[in-house]
């Protein structure tokens, strides 16, 4: 019956109409009611939301974006993912590897590449000189590392802690290949110093507001995307994986395909993020990919509550927000914080946060 | 533990002695070998002379010298007297331990004491150091010193003092010695020795005119198969400007061939060895660092992402223990890090206690979960280091019988800290080979784990042997920690590196088999070993775990599976 409806119908099912009407009004403040107290309202009104704020809102956006699709995976197909951090990195990389080119006056090559002993771009560089192409490698380089990983790991039914240590070894030895410098990327500076996108300063607070619009696009488009999965047919069957995997391949699906779609999916909303993150933050190294960093990801939907989509919204805002204000505020407190909330939310918020409702009323009911 | 028999691990033990054993000096570069010998020879050094007369006491006499001509004159003189009682004479000057004073005396400086002691008496003397000036010396009196000292040395009844004569001579025999050093090696007994000496004796036959002898010193040269004589050999081989041959006589050119082919094939074996060698070390510390997760995950399936911050614990312990004696006990303080062992192991078995009990016991169920909240733990134990112990390393010092080199036999040494990881990896492994296969707790814990309401039904406290063997498997870490503490860096983030490899070891060599972690460690520090020349560090690193991911999806339970089905857990 899902199968038949019309496509505009099918999309009007994603949510109730309370729903739909909260996600339009987020979607018109952050695409409409911002930019206008954003430009047109003089610093001292109180309403006036800075450019600094702007940025730092488009940042966690694209973390945001990273927590969805790691919800995807993880919260619905039930596979944790320590290699988020590598395909978030990797987006990035493609669109670093894009920006510096535009740095670069023309028949100029950067100086990491010039100490390699050469005098012009290598031959993965070329290509990336076309916005179009890059725009598109967003996308294609994190999804085929996640197509052919995951089709290895799946096929051989690596699954659970073993995936997520296998993940974590990939996400690894991609830091270690980005550190050498002889890989051409930079070394441990990693790509940097960028000025301008599609002829737009990327330093000038206009662009930087424009790349928050588009950040808040892509996580509204994600979002809506994710949900249309997991509401499918198909989000039935991965669901059905995630709560008893044997069972459904014994009753005739092949896990495999559903498993490696959804990964693969997730992988390039990951670099998408990071393509989008990196204009805004201006650098991009391989710290990036630092196991730390992948595991702290996963804090962010468990703190949301998993298999909720919005609760990893929820998480990768809390988390990041308050990062970055204990970071600044009391900078030895922070790891305290971060380490008490990984045990905390395991042990007391098994749901997250979107399950807390559910965990009180269903204690009241014993 | 099933699966493969402790016979294997016994044997791997085996295999390794001979490899220990002949690792040779001989492949030391000229710059470690020149270093040694700098040792050697101050240890072989006597500070004073027992009393000089005659002829050597008139020379000596006319050290007192600012001239640079007669000193080089004394030294001439000195050669030609060939008096092994003007050893300490000639030592002094060499290293700038002889002066002269207001009166004519010649002094030498005794560097353990301070004292001066007169060059002819051999007596104490009483002097005011203002008053107190050095002969002059060129660098090229300072060569020829050397050799002289080298030859001094080999009338000494002292066998090590004749063996660092021996190997400076090995480097730079004069000509005019030749004589003298065969009929020494007529009468030297100690092989050692004789070795050198015959390298002397090959070095100066090189330049013979008489090609039978050119030949005996080549086929010398191939009997002792010493590496350091291969650049004269290639000499041998070469052609001139004119495009003859620098050896004009086929025969010794033949010889030399063939005594290269001889000295490069023990040079490869001697490399290879080595890398097996290093590669083994290499692997014992990632064994250290892994063993206490081979328990803790293979045993346990508890995701232990605090594993390394259970490291580091261990090294700031070794840290601890070591300040402790400094301050208690300094002339114990060499032995501290025995008493770091046992201390180590309580301490952070204790904490892993603490772990269980606080968290971990509530997550058996949810390993996912319990990968998170154990990374929360290691988050605040290492924050809480940085808060007691500061960001910056800390310093551990390897007490003095645990630096330097072992010397094994007559020419083969290594050094000690290398062979004691080893060995220390070794004890480790019969350890926990001997807590789980031969007590109680063991028995409790095996039963366990293998089938958890079987054994609770028999009267086992499922949820104390967890508690014990969470704590034991942490205490193990702490044991590698001590000896990561006398190799790496003691610093908040010594864990970090080797949570990644610490679970490669486990996952490679199968979830619940130790003595599979035990290959799985020691095999990927040999393989990296041996592909460090050919890639590079890094990128033989990030080869390696491109392998292990590979091999995981072809062998998902890892090299050493159990016999049985395993679980399909769900």
């Amino acid at each position: 019956m899902l199968m038949r409806q019309p496509f505009v119908m099918r999309l009007a099912r994603l949510h109730s109409g309370f729903g739909w009407a909260v996600v339009l009004l987020l979607a018109a403040f952050a695409l409409v009611v911002v930019p206008l107290l954003n430009q047109f309202l003089t610093p001292d009104s109180a309403l006036y939301i800075p450019d600094w704020l702007v940025t730092l809102t488009g940042r966690f956006l694209c973390l945001a974006l990273v927590a969805l699709a790691l919800d995807l995976i993880w919260g619905y197909t039930g596979i944790l993912s320590l290699g988020h951090g590598a395909f978030f990195a990797l987006g990035g990389y493609v669109m670093g590897m894009h920006l510096t080119h535009n740095r670069m006056e023309a028949g100029t090559i950067p100086n990491f590449i010039q100490f390699l002993g050469r005098d012009d771009w290598p031959w993965f560089w070329v290509p990336f000189q076309s916005f179009w192409f890059t725009a598109v490698m967003v996308f294609l380089v994190p999804g085929a590392l996640a197509l052919v990983f995951g089709f290895f790991a799946f096929r051989s039914r690596v699954r659970g802690v073993y995936f997520a240590i296998i993940t974590q070894a990939l996400t690894f030895a991609s830091m270690l290949f980005f550190y050498r410098t002889e890989t051409g990327f930079g070394g441990n500076t990693g790509l940097t110093d960028f000025r301008e996108l599609l002829g737009f300063s990327v330093r000038e607070a206009d662009t930087r507001l424009v790349l928050f619009m588009l950040s808040a696009v892509a996580v509204l488009l994600s979002y809506l995307l994710c949900r249309y999965i997991v509401t499918s047919k198909l989000g039935r069957v991965l669901v059905a994986i995630r709560d008893a995997e044997s069972r459904v391949r014994f009753t005739g699906y092949n896990p495999l395909r559903y498993k490696l779609f959804v990964w693969t999916v997730s992988a390039m909303l990951c670099g998408l993020a990071g393509a989008l993150y990196v204009p805004q933050t201006g650098v991009i190294n391989p710290g990036e990919m630092a196991p730390a960093n992948s595991i702290e990801m996963a804090v962010w939907v468990a703190l949301g509550g998993r298999g909720t989509l919005v609760g990893a919204l929820v998480g990768a805002g809390t988390v990041n927000g308050l990062k970055t204000w204990i970071t600044a505020a009391y900078p030895d407190l922070w790891l305290f914080v971060l380490g008490g909330l990984f045990i905390a939310v395991t042990l007391f918020l098994p749901k997250g946060v979107m399950g807390l409702r559910e965990q009180i009323t269903g204690r009241s009911k014993q | 533990m099933r699966g493969l028999s402790w016979k294997g691990a016994i044997l791997w033990g085996l295999l390794m002695v001979p490899a220990v054993v002949v690792a040779n000096t001989d492949d030391m570069s000229a710059d470690e070998r020149a270093e040694k010998l700098a040792e050697q020879q101050k240890n072989q050094t006597q500070t004073r002379t027992e009393g000089l007369s005659g002829e050597a006491a008139s020379i000596v006499e006319r050290l007192a010298t600012d001239d640079w001509q007669a000193i080089n004159d004394v030294v001439e003189d000195l050669e030609a007297l060939a008096a092994p009682e003007t050893l300490p004479v000639l030592q002094a000057l060499s290293d700038r331990r002889l002066y002269f004073d207001e009166r004519g005396r010649v002094l030498i400086e005794d560097p353990a004491t301070g004292e001066y002691s007169d060059a002819l008496t051999g007596e104490t003397a009483e002097v005011s150091p203002e008053n107190l000036s050095q002969p002059t010396l060129t660098n090229a009196i300072r060569r020829g010193i050397r050799p002289l000292i080298g030859q001094l040395q080999l009338f000494s009844d002292d066998v090590a003092t004749r063996r660092a004569g021996a190997e400076e001579l090995a480097d730079r025999p004069r000509p005019e010695m030749l004589g003298r050093l065969q009929e020494l090696r007529a009468e030297e007994s100690n092989p050692e020795v004789l070795r050198l000496l015959n390298i002397a004796i090959a070095r100066l036959q090189l330049d013979a005119s008489d090609p039978e002898e050119r030949l005996e010193a080549v086929e010398v040269i191939a009997e002792v198969r010493s590496a350091r004589m291969k650049s004269e050999l290639e000499t041998l081989m070469e052609t001139d400007a004119q495009g003859d041959p620098v050896e004009p006589d086929a025969a010794v050119r033949e010889a030399a061939r063939d005594a290269l082919e001889v000295i490069e094939a023990r040079q490869r074996t001697a490399r290879f060895l080595g890398d097996l060698v290093y590669g083994l070390s290499m692997g014992s510390v990632l064994l250290l660092a892994a063993l206490g997760l081979a328990i803790i995950f293979g045993l346990m399936r508890v995701i232990n992402m605090a594993h390394g911050e259970l490291l580091m614990i261990g090294a700031y312990t070794t840290f601890m223990v070591q300040n402790l004696f400094a301050v208690m006990a300094p002339q114990w303080f060499s032995f501290y890090l025995l008493a770091a062992i046992p201390a180590a192991f309580v301490v952070t078995a204790l904490v892993g206690i603490l772990m269980e009990r606080g968290v971990i016991r509530f997550l058996y169920a949810r390993p996912l979960e319990t990968l998170l909240a154990t990374w929360g733990i290691s988050l605040i134990l290492m924050q809480t280091t940085r808060v007691i112990f500061g960001a910056q390393n800390v310093r551990v010092a390897s007490p003095e019988w645990f630096s330097g080199s072992v010397q094994l036999m007559q020419g083969v040494s290594l050094s000690t800290s290398r062979v004691g990881v080893i060995a220390f990896a070794f004890f480790v492994v019969a350890l926990v080979w001997f807590v789980m296969n031969r007590t109680r707790l063991g028995l409790e814990v095996r039963a366990v784990m293998q089938n958890r309401e079987m054994a609770a039904a028999l009267g086992v406290s499922a949820n104390r042997v967890d508690m014990w063997t969470f704590g034991a498997g942490a205490g193990v870490a702490g044991l590698g920690g001590v000896a990561l503490s006398q190799i790496v860096n003691v610093g908040p983030e010594l864990g970090q590196n080797y949570i990644v490899d610490s679970f490669m070891v486990v996952v490679l060599g199968g979830v619940g088999n130790i003595l599979g972690s035990v290959f799985s460690a020691l095999g990927l520090g040999v393989f990296s070993k041996f592909l460090e020349p050919v890639a590079g560090a890094v990128l033989a690193k990030i080869l390696l775990f491109v392998a292990i991911i590979v091999f995981i999806q072809w062998r998902p339970q890892g090299i050493f599976a159990l016999k049985g089905r395993a679980g399909d857990d769900d």
